[in-house]
This record gives C-alpha cells, sequence and structure tokens, in this order.
C-alpha cells in the first residue's frame, strides 16, 4: 500500500484518516466499548440499592441519577483518550504534521465520542427504565445526552490533554475536569426534569446545542495547546 | 508605558519595583483594613433585621469579590504567559492560585457562619454559594494541576491554559446555575442608581474591598518576590541583595 506524502494530504483527508484510525482502534479492542456501559449499568444498579426500592421516589430522582451517572462514565472514559497516542509516540508524529493539531486531535475526540458518549447516549433509554423515569421523558434524555457527551468528550479531552503526561493522572483529571462540567450536568438533567414533568425540554435542549457548537469551536484550541504542552513535560 | 512593561519581564528590575512597591502598599492596606474593620465592626450601626451578625460581611463580602476578580488577574497573566511567553507573568499566575483559593475559601465559610443565626442552617444550595463553591473548585484544580506537574515551566503553560478554558465557563457557570435555582436575595451593591445598603453601612464596606484588593495585590507580590529569589538563588543580584557578596 503506498502511503502518500503527508505534506500533499488535505486537511479533510488529514481528518478523515485521524478519525479512521482511532476509530479502528476502538473496534479492535471492545472491552474499551462495552466497559463504559458496564459501569453506566453498575452505578445505576446501586442507586436503588442505596436509596432504596420506592419507586416514586426513584423515578422522581432518575433524570438526576442518569444524568450524574452518564457524566462520571464520561469521566472515566476521557483519561484514555490521548494516553495511547502518548506512550506510543504518535502524538509527537501529530505536532510534527503539516496540518493544525487542534483539527487532527478534533478528529480523534469525534470518533472517542462516537465509541463513548454516543453509544451510551443509544442505550441509555434502557437503563431509564430500571430507575422508572416516565416514558415520555425518554427521548428527551436521549437528545440531552447525545449533546451533553459530545460537550462532556471534548471538555474531557482538553483535561486529558493536560493530564496526560503525568502518571497516576486519573483522579487529577476529575478533580480539573468536574466543575467545568457543571453547566451541562445542570442543562440536561433540567431538560429531562422539564419532560418528565410534561413542561418545556426545548430551551434547555437549545441551551445544550449551543454549549455543544461552543465546544466544538473553543476546545480543538485548547487541545492542541496542551497536547504541544504535554510533550513538554514528558 | 511601553518601556516598563518591557522592564516588568525583568527579574531584576521587578524584583526591585516590587520591593518598592511593598514598602508602600503594606502600611497603607494595614491601615485600611484597620479603619475598615474598626470602622465596620464597632462604628457601625447594627442591621434592624439583622443585629450584629450582619457584619460578617465586612469580610464575606471583600473576600468573595476579590476572589472572583482574583480568577481573572490568574487568567489574564496565563494568557500574557501564553502569548508573549513572558516568564514573570508565570510566576504571578502561580502566585494568585492559592491566594484565590483562599479567599474563596474565606468567602464561603464566613457565608455558612452568617447562614446559621439568619437561615438557620450552615448551607443551602442557592445559586450564589454553589457558583462560590465551584470557583473554589476551579481554583483548586489550578493549584493541583501546577503541583503534579514535574516540569515547572511545562506546569505553568499547562495551568494557563486550564485558567483560560475556566475563564470561558465561568460566565457560563454563573448563569446556568443563577436559572437552575435562585433564592438568594438580590445583589445589594448597585454602582449605578440607588443602592440598598444605607451609607453608613456602605462606606466601610466599600473600605474593606479596598483593602482586600491592596491585600491580594501585596500577597500575590510577595509570593512572586519568594519565587524569585528562590529561582535565581545562583544568580549575583539575589546574592547582593542577600549580601553574599
Amino acid at each position: 500500500m503506498s502511503v502518500p506524502d503527508s505534506d500533499s494530504l488535505s486537511l479533510g483527508a488529514a481528518f478523515y484518516r485521524q478519525f479512521l484510525r482511532h476509530g479502528k482502534a476502538l473496534i479492535s479492542s471492545p472491552a474499551d466499548l462495552v466497559n463504559p456501559l458496564l459501569f453506566f449499568f453498575m452505578v445505576i444498579t446501586l442507586f436503588p440499592l442505596g436509596l432504596g426500592p420506592d419507586p416514586e421516589r426513584l423515578s422522581q430522582m432518575a433524570p438526576g441519577i442518569l444524568w450524574v451517572v452518564a457524566l462520571l462514565a464520561s469521566l472515566m472514559v476521557s483519561g484514555k483518550l490521548f494516553a495511547s497516542d502518548f506512550e506510543d509516540g504518535s502524538l509527537e508524529q501529530l505536532c510534527l504534521a503539516p496540518q493544525p493539531l487542534a483539527i487532527l486531535a478534533l478528529a480523534e475526540v469525534l470518533a472517542h465520542w462516537l465509541g463513548t458518549g454516543f453509544l451510551l447516549s443509544m442505550v441509555s433509554p434502557l437503563f431509564a427504565v430500571l430507575v422508572g423515569l416516565p416514558t415520555q421523558a425518554l427521548p428527551v434524555l436521549f437528545m440531552s445526552l447525545l449533546l451533553g457527551s459530545l460537550c462532556l468528550t471534548l471538555i474531557g479531552a482538553v483535561g486529558s490533554a493536560l493530564t496526560v503526561s503525568i502518571r497516576r493522572g486519573g483522579v487529577l483529571l476529575s478533580v480539573i475536569i468536574i466543575p467545568l462540567h457543571v453547566p451541562v450536568l445542570l442543562f440536561g438533567s433540567t431538560a429531562v426534569v422539564e419532560a418528565a414533568r410534561d413542561g418545556n425540554p426545548v430551551s434547555w435542549l437549545a441551551l445544550l446545542a449551543a454549549l455543544v457548537l461552543m465546544s466544538l469551536a473553543l476546545a480543538p484550541l485548547a487541545i492542541g495547546a496542551a497536547l504541544r504542552i504535554s510533550l513538554d513535560n514528558g | 508605558m511601553w518601556s516598563f512593561i518591557h522592564k516588568l519581564g525583568s527579574p531584576p528590575w521587578f524584583f526591585r519595583f516590587s520591593g518598592n512597591v511593598v514598602k508602600w502598599l503594606l502600611p497603607v492596606t494595614i491601615a485600611v483594613l484597620f479603619v475598615g474593620a474598626f470602622w465596620g465592626l464597632l462604628v457601625a450601626p447594627p442591621d434592624y433585621r439583622q443585629g450584629n451578625s450582619y457584619r460578617i460581611i465586612y469580610i464575606h463580602v471583600p473576600a468573595a469579590v476579590v476572589s472572583l476578580a482574583g480568577y481573572y488577574v490568574m487568567a489574564l497573566a496565563g494568557a500574557i504567559s501564553l502569548i508573549w511567553r513572558i516568564k514573570m507573568a508565570d510566576i504571578a499566575m502561580k502566585a494568585a492560585a492559592p491566594v484565590g483559593a483562599v479567599l474563596t475559601g474565606i468567602a464561603l465559610v464566613t457565608g455558612a457562619i452568617w447562614g446559621k443565626p439568619t437561615w438557620g442552617t450552615w448551607w443551602v444550595w442557592d445559586a450564589r454559594i454553589t457558583s462560590m463553591l465551584i470557583l473554589f473548585f476551579l481554583y483548586l484544580g489550578v493549584v493541583a494541576l501546577f503541583e503534579a506537574y514535574e516540569n515547572k515551566a511545562a506546569a505553568a503553560k499547562a495551568c494557563a491554559v486550564l485558567s483560560l478554558v475556566g475563564t470561558v465557563n465561568i460566565p457560563i457557570i454563573y448563569k446556568s446555575v443563577d436559572w437552575w435555582y435562585s433564592l438568594h436575595q438580590p445583589a445589594s451593591i448597585k454602582f449605578t442608581g440607588e443602592s440598598a445598603i444605607d451609607a453608613s453601612m456602605l462606606y466601610p464596606l466599600l473600605l474593606m474591598i479596598t483593602a482586600f484588593y491592596g491585600l491580594f495585590a501585596l500577597v500575590v507580590m510577595m509570593n512572586m518576590r519568594a519565587d524569585l529569589v528562590w529561582h535565581h538563588r545562583q544568580s549575583s543580584w539575589v546574592r547582593q541583595w542577600a549580601g553574599f557578596e
């Protein structure tokens, strides 16, 4: 297979290749795809065990429980985002590439999101039944998690880029990223709460969408800068 | 003007300049702090509903105001360090983070102490308290990230990125928390229009806010000076200053 000179690759082609490369890496290790879902499933199970099985109370708390657990699942996987690239040296190659690092990193983040946040929001209605979320709120839960997880992944990627050179950076990643996740959690869970009590969730979803657009525009810049700094450190 | 800014980037020059600033800022800040505290805690009239317990605002409000401003100072220093690669900005950012965190902590603790007699509870999840708590977390994140990096030059750059991301986020966090829930009384100091706080209580409060700004500048500067001396402990200007040469 002939590999064209990287200078001649257009930005779109480079983006696509980077996306495919990370996507293939995810598919080749199914555990990375399944484990976050298992984590989501199991932590959801802890809530009825800890709070008691009263269906009334559980369904009242369901939006918050589902969103908090989704946030934790996203935090858990963000740490791994750039780890393998950092270890095997491909991150240095990315930095040397003629294409802007921010765009290449964005391709990787999007592939990562498809394998984690997107999957999680697809299956979230199944788990929502476990905690008795009213049926009419299920579409909004899906939509809010779809938008919200993309936002969480983008912000998490900034944290991951900042901590990738640090040994045992996992807890540190949570410490620096959780405060930045607060607006996403508030908008997302409020949308589901509104839907569950037949209110108007659209404005909250619109706010989430605005957050997604903003982080799509700004987060790659921060990720690119952070990756270069991490390479300096490591 | 430009030559002044350029000079700020030179460690020996900044060390001498900040030494002079500290020399007059220290007594002025302490004087204002004493006058403000005396006026606020003893002279100002008691509140007709809250009695004397309201007086904690003379600590609480200045700490809260300066802690938020401190984050922007930190982020600005971070931006300067990333864009112009001035090392002094790194040192300023590193010096400001723990001071801001402590001020935020003071605001939270004094708020809780005030809440107990006034609202009958140490903690409520209202909009402003929650935002303050998240600001506290943002500060702690910057401090923790700095400590985790081995290479301190890279650490400062990483903290600069993090504090800039935080700066973009702060208005969103404030607004989102505000929409999420609000039972706090509306802000009572306004610089335009009529203020809801009486002048006899307002003036000492403004004095205390000024004093806290001075205190912040002073502690950050002294922090920076300590850092500079440590970094340049081998260089001749530090050895001269310490009297070794």
